[in-house]
């Protein structure tokens, strides 16, 4: 928080879930996005269905916007439980913002701004007591100067649904927010700065980006399980695909999602399947099957606390073991990781174009903050990504569906094409697919099977590298920690520290030589990722000379940038 | 009986022998083997349906059985233990104009995919499923099935079994199968008629086909299957589903097996109730992603 521009505005919103907080913070992002400044959200939400604290951050600025931030600048409690599971951070220099009379009567630390609102009262004496949140916005707005014209416009657009009345009440519950807060002494020193020139800009969560980005890529069918955090994919994709003639179907399991979109692979049609931790671990032998019989799929894995049950609704990068190796016998695949909600519409697209171009699974590694994170981004246009279809048999002479190339790609047919009737298969096979398990034959296509993936470097985007010249500390960081990273650099260098900053989102096959030519301008080099191992930093100091230094956690939450400033400020001590 | 034929199979209607749909792949199985017939009987059906092969697809899973499509010219997938349902399914629902046809085991379909019948069967999937039930696993050589008998040994079972059968057609006609049928392999003429009304069947079609086993199960031989095989009378109601439980229910009793078409209903299919939805929100490969985008804009 040290330095950070006043501008640059944290407000977090907490209350008991079902009172509205969720609302807020989506209306504040919208309004903000609508209005021209950069948003990036952070919500928790308990696991259970009922009740229980929800809390939503929404951190606006005028200025560029990587992460979360460190902490909030003002609490807006609705309650005393959110006054109470905050009041730690209540540090000298931020603002709360709280509901008087309400259920609590807080002890407002030394140096924190208060500001009292009547949220419950002035909703009941306006005989809408479910308004209560829209007071509480109103006073925001006057308080840290959100945009208020474009909050009427969203607001008015969310509720017209509902009907003329709807509207009217709940405008006017904000206004009365506005007079509340109007009427008393501003004495923070926190506002939203003025807003850029409105941009064409859509606000998405991570996880519907995942769904946008399949639909942009030309999918045709999906294939789903439920399951915390990735069910938000499914849900986006089940309510577009159907408008593009595309399929959605729940299956009774995850293995039966992997099943049903390898079928729809077979039968010549672009698809995919999203789950977390728990359904990839069932759907690891058919991923090995994607591999043996040379299917395309895409897989996404939204990453949660594991192992096991583990953290459904809590924050870890802690399934790239599994991504990349999980499954048995030795099968390869393509392995994709996702920083922001950019990434989340765009690797897609280059997830489907892999898959199809290497026949062989692709795997997209996002996480639990990013799923509900939403963020603007530029408006897609479509029309500007670059789509690849499998290379299909052209017809002439015999039709060997595994037949040796040079490439290790061979063509595909579809159902119903003349002559080209062929078998999938999981067993080692010969050329024309028919069982073979000579050792001949077997290294033969073991071989062709991962040729096929020695250009995959080459087809994604060189890994970016923040920073130019030499530096006394390379930061390697990959998901949505890269973002936590870039913000800490910026930090750092304005301290004088001489740093940069790797960000892979290929992970596998590992961009090695990139990693090392990154290594050979670093004295150090640290990787920090959210899980007990270091799995990452494992498999860097596998495949290339590197010896980055481990830096992990695994306490359910993303880093922050100033966690990541203090460990490099440590280590350059 | 009105069968009513996939739309498909009229566009795709070709004049083939049964040998014309077989390949020349090596053989596998056992001599004596009951699949033989089942093979038999299938290869006939398309024939008689006169299915244009490349607009078939034959899905297996693992197992002796499973190695059917190998000898099925056509379009196939072999794919793992248990996964022939939902692999097809994909298949179906991605390409509703191909007639897709599983082979698989008792083991294969109903322990290790036991989790996926219920779903093939309530969701109607067009398709058909062939069973072939030899209450045995034949290919890891001999351990008991879940249509095992007690009374069999097996490598597994050195004293006996300990569990009760599952009865595939009764487990079927539960979970809302169309078409549930039943044959001895070893009658290529009921097995092929049955396929064949199954295949031209526009719903989820169960066929099973109790094969003998020769190597691993001494007690379920072609002789004691075609001993225990009954016809089901001529005015037995296939359209309604009690009577059709109340004759499985009596064969059993009798310690008899009830052949012929069990019972057949109609109702939509999964993919034509997916054209609908499509259809509902006026969805067309070509609908401007634009308008899906722009719902995004704060």
């Amino acid at each position: 928080m040290q330095g950070k521009p006043k501008n640059d505005l944290i407000i977090r919103i907490g209350g008991e879930g079902g009172e509205g907080v969720i609302s807020v913070g989506d209306f504040i992002t919208q309004a903000c996005a609508h209005a021209g400044l950069d948003v990036y959200t952070f919500k928790t939400f308990p696991a259970e269905i009922k009740g229980g604290y929800a809390m939503y951050q929404v951190r606006a600025s005028t200025e560029r916007l990587y992460n979360q931030g460190d902490t909030f600048d003002v609490l807006c409690a609705f309650n005393g439980e959110a006054y109470n599971m905050n009041r730690a951070s209540l540090r000298p220099g931020t603002t709360i913002v709280y509901d008087s009379p309400g259920d609590f009567d807080p002890d407002i630390p030394e140096g924190v701004h208060a500001y009292p609102i009547p949220m419950t009262q002035t909703a009941k004496d306006m005989h809408n007591p479910r308004a209560k949140n829209m007071v509480a916005m109103g006073a925001l707005s006057v308080l840290f100067n959100i945009p208020v014209e474009s909050l009427r416009k969203v607001l008015t657009a969310k509720f017209s649904r509902k009907g003329e009345d709807v509207v009217k009440g709940n405008l006017e519950a904000l206004e009365r927010g506005r007079e509340l807060a109007a009427a008393l002494k501003k004495t923070d020193p926190w506002t939203i700065g003025a807003p850029k020139a409105s941009q064409d800009v859509i606000v998405m969560s991570g996880n519907n980006a995942i769904g946008l980005g399949a639909l942009i890529a030309g999918l045709d069918f999906f294939s789903a399980y439920p399951i915390t955090p990735a069910t938000e994919v499914a849900i986006y994709v089940a309510k577009h695909l159907p408008k593009r003639g595309g399929t959605l179907i729940q299956a009774e399991d995850e293995i039966a999602s992997i099943s049903q979109v390898l079928g729809a692979s077979y039968a010549g049609k672009k698809a995919m399947t999203s789950t977390s931790g728990p359904g990839l671990s069932l759907m690891s032998e058919m991923l090995g099957m994607a591999f043996m019989a040379e299917l395309p799929c895409v897989v996404v894995d939204v990453q949660r606390g594991g192992p096991s049950t583990g953290l459904p609704t809590k924050h870890e990068q802690s399934d790239l073991f599994l991504a990349i190796h999980g499954g048995h016998g030795d099968a390869g695949r393509i392995v994709l990781s996702v920083e922001n909600v950019q990434d989340c519409i765009d690797l897609t697209v280059v997830a489907f174009n892999l898959a199809e171009k290497y026949q062989c699974p692709v795997l997209l590694l996002s996480d639990g903050s990013l799923a509900f994170s939403t963020q603007n981004v530029p408006y897609p246009d479509p029309g500007n990504y670059k789509l690849v279809e499998r290379e299909r048999w052209n017809g002439e002479g015999e039709y060997h569906r595994y037949v040796m190339t040079k490439s290790g790609i061979s063509p595909m047919t579809d159902p119903g094409v003349p002559g080209g009737a062929h078998i999938a298969t999981g067993l080692e096979h010969s050329e024309v697919g028919l069982p073979s398990y000579t050792s001949a034959n077997h290294e033969a296509m073991q071989a062709k099977r991962f040729r096929k993936l020695k250009t995959v470097i080459d087809d994604v985007a060189p890994v970016e590298v923040d920073g130019d010249g030499t530096a006394d500390l390379g930061v390697i960081a990959w998901g949505s920690t890269i973002g936590v990273v870039r913000e800490a650099l910026q930090r750092l260098r304005a301290e004088g520290y001489k740093v940069s900053g790797f960000y892979p989102k290929l992970l596998n096959p590992l961009p090695a030589q990139q990693f090392e030519d990154f290594g050979a301008t670093c004295k150090r080099l640290l990787l920090p990722e959210v899980n007990f191992q270091g799995q990452l930093a494992h498999f860097v100091r596998a495949e290339t000379s590197l010896r980055p230094e481990s830096y992990t956690i695994c306490g359910g939450m993303p880093f922050t940038p100033e966690m990541i400033v203090k460990k490099v400020r440590e280590i350059l001590a | 009986m009105n069968a009513i034929l996939h739309p498909q199979m009229h566009l795709h209607k070709v004049e083939l022998k049964p040998k014309d749909y077989k390949t020349d792949a090596p053989s596998f199985w056992c001599a004596g083997c009951g699949h033989y017939g089942v093979l038999t009987g299938l290869l006939r059906a398309l024939a008689e349906i006169g299915i244009d092969q490349n607009y078939l697809v034959n899905v297996s899973g693992i197992g002796c059985s499973s190695r059917l499509p190998y000898f099925v010219n056509s379009y196939k997938m072999h794919t793992l233990h248990g996964r022939a349902g939902p692999v097809a399914t994909g298949v179906q629902l991605a390409r509703p104009d191909l007639s897709v046809v599983i082979t698989g085991g008792d083991g294969d379909g109903f322990s290790i995919g036991g989790g996926h019948m219920p779903h093939l069967a309530r969701k109607n999937v067009n398709m058909i499923y062939i069973l072939m039930d030899n209450h045995v696993y034949g290919l890891t050589k001999g351990q008991c099935s879940p249509t095992s008998r007690p009374e069999m040994q097996t490598t597994t079972t050195p004293y006996g079994g300990v569990e009760e059968p599952l009865d595939p057609i009764m487990y079927m006609l539960t979970y809302g199968a169309t078409y549930v049928a039943q044959a001895f392999a070893g009658n290529v003429k009921l097995a092929s008629q049955l396929i064949k009304d199954g295949m031209e069947h526009k719903g989820f079609a169960f066929v099973n086909l109790l094969s003998q086993c020769p190597s691993f199960n001494n007690i379920d031989t072609a002789q004691t299957f075609k001993d225990a095989c009954e016809q089901l009378p001529d005015d037995h109601d296939a359209s309604d589903l009690g009577a059709a439980m109340n004759a499985v229910r009596a064969a059993k009793q009798a310690c008899r097996i009830p052949t012929g078409l069990i019972y057949r209903t109609e109702r939509p299919t999964l993919d034509q109730r997916m054209a609908k939805l499509v259809e509902n929100v006026g969805g067309h490969k070509d609908y401007d992603l634009r308008k899906i985008i722009d719902l995004a804009r704060p």
